[in-house]
């Protein structure tokens, strides 16, 4: 699998679960795909589909209502498929951990693979964060 | 005779020629709308990463909907694409014919399409039937300015269907791209592989921004790296055709594969700049486009060319 992996590593497809961020996260993933950072170099690319990606970067604490919908989009991701936790909401739930309508960790709804701490994380910091994964992909 | 056949379709002008070199223009593609955007650009093995990426990944079927269909679309469409590279790469190579004129070559061209739409239609997704619903409407509209423009270079032969006439003719007496109706139906001819490739401004069917690309939404895994695949193959088809019909063919002698490097090129330039330069228009925009304008300038072209101009 050493073969396959370095060709994941070097063509990784996002997609963007915001499961109910407060829209900072959102604004750092968008500008994170903008020319200045061009994420392109590394392969890596927005995909409208589920089923076209490789990583999901999930943003947002995954409240009551949201929770199942990230699980059903996690289920119906092709694997082998990895789950990003962009921003502390999905690490730890940050100021939003003691809302009454937040079921808990996004971990226990979806296993995360990789979380990016920062309120919201710069867009290096993603990158950074990426070229992990990809060192993990690669042995 | 046999064994060139198959050395025909799965070698030199066929399958892992145009494969290949399909990939490279993909990201000759790539690189230079990276350009357009002041961007670096993806390494040059990009779409080879990309393409043996999704071959391993999990495919997933759908549950509702027609199985069959959804499965050997892309491999038809696939097969599809690399009979009619073949009948035109031998043509332009070998000057010889491949058992299939220009009417075969304009069916085998369509069917591409036509797979699109039964691929798309086949899940029961919504976007999916949207975008072959659109690609049906965008099929309709360029259908009749493309065999228009393809009539062209029939009449200017003397009336032959076979492509390697249409090349020696124009070896004979000099290309068709400079005469007027020549020149006329090329230029349309370039708009009318955009709308056929669905490439912006054309890409109405699978305008990622709306309809999250259209009919290859729901595939995944091999299937999806088999469209992608039929994607970067008509970037080698549409203007080796184009070349064909219109700009004299290919020289094997002396500095003729310069030359023909060189148009190819060109012509892929051309695409990849009306690609960059344009915002994608709606439906009804490139029908009006298509059927008010384009068909009739084509048929202006061929009205001239009746009248040897």
């Amino acid at each position: 699998m050493g073969w396959y992996n370095k060709r994941l590593s070097k063509s990784i497809w996002v997609f963007h679960v915001s499961a109910s961020p407060c829209n900072n996260c959102d604004i750092e993933i968008l500008d994170l795909l903008t020319p200045r950072y061009d994420v392109e170099r590394f392969g890596i690319k927005l995909v409208g589909s589920v089923r076209h990606a490789d990583v999901l970067l999930v943003s947002g604490v995954a409240n009551n209502k949201v929770a199942p919908k990230v699980k059903y989009l996690y289920e119906q991701a092709p694997k082998p498929c990895f789950v990003v936790g962009v921003g502390t909401c999905p690490a730890s739930g940050c100021c939003f951990k003691k809302s009454y309508n937040v079921p808990g960790k996004v971990e226990e709804t979806i296993p995360i693979n990789l979380y990016i701490p920062g309120c919201p994380p710069k867009p290096e910091a993603m990158i950074e964060g990426v070229v992990k994964l990809v060192e993990v992909l690669n042995g | 005779m046999k064994i060139d056949y198959i050395f025909y379709l799965l070698i030199f002008p066929g399958l892992l020629f145009i494969s290949i070199l399909g990939l490279l223009i993909g990201w000759v593609d790539r690189k230079v709308s990276a350009r357009f955007q002041f961007r670096v650009g993806p390494p040059v093995f990009q779409n080879f990463n990309d393409f043996f990426k999704l071959l391993g990944k999990e495919t997933i079927l759908i549950k509702e909907g027609v199985i069959t269909i959804f499965i050997i679309a892309p491999f038809i469409a696939f097969a599809m694409i690399v009979l009619v590279s073949s009948i035109i790469g031998i043509s332009l190579f070998y000057s010889t014919s491949f058992g299939g004129d220009l009417i075969v070559v304009m069916y085998l061209l369509m069917i591409n399409s036509v797979m699109i739409i039964l691929g798309g239609s086949s899940t029961g997704n919504v976007y999916s039937s949207l975008g072959a619903g659109r690609e049906i409407k965008l099929l309709l509209a360029d259908e009749l300015a493309f065999i228009l423009i393809c009539l062209v270079p029939i009449i200017k032969s003397g009336f032959q269907l076979q492509l390697d006439g249409i090349v020696s003719s124009q070896i004979q007496y000099g290309s068709y791209i400079g005469s007027i109706s020549g020149f006329i139906s090329f230029v349309i001819g370039l708009l009318c592989i955009q709308a056929k490739m669905a490439l912006p401004p054309f890409h109405i069917p699978e305008a990622e921004t709306e309809i999250v690309e259209g009919p290859f939404m729901e595939y995944s895994g091999t299937l999806l790296a088999f469209w992608k695949l039929n994607g970067f193959m008509l970037y080698v088809t549409f203007p080796f055709l184009l070349i064909l019909l219109f700009w004299g063919g290919f020289n094997p002698e002396g500095p003729g594969i310069i030359w023909f490097i060189l148009k190819y090129l060109l012509i892929v330039l051309l695409i990849i700049v009306i690609k960059n330069t344009n915002p994608r228009i709606r439906i009804d925009t490139a029908l009006n486009f298509f059927w008010k304008y384009a068909s009739v300038i084509a048929l202006v072209a061929v009205v001239l060319a009746v009248f040897g101009y």
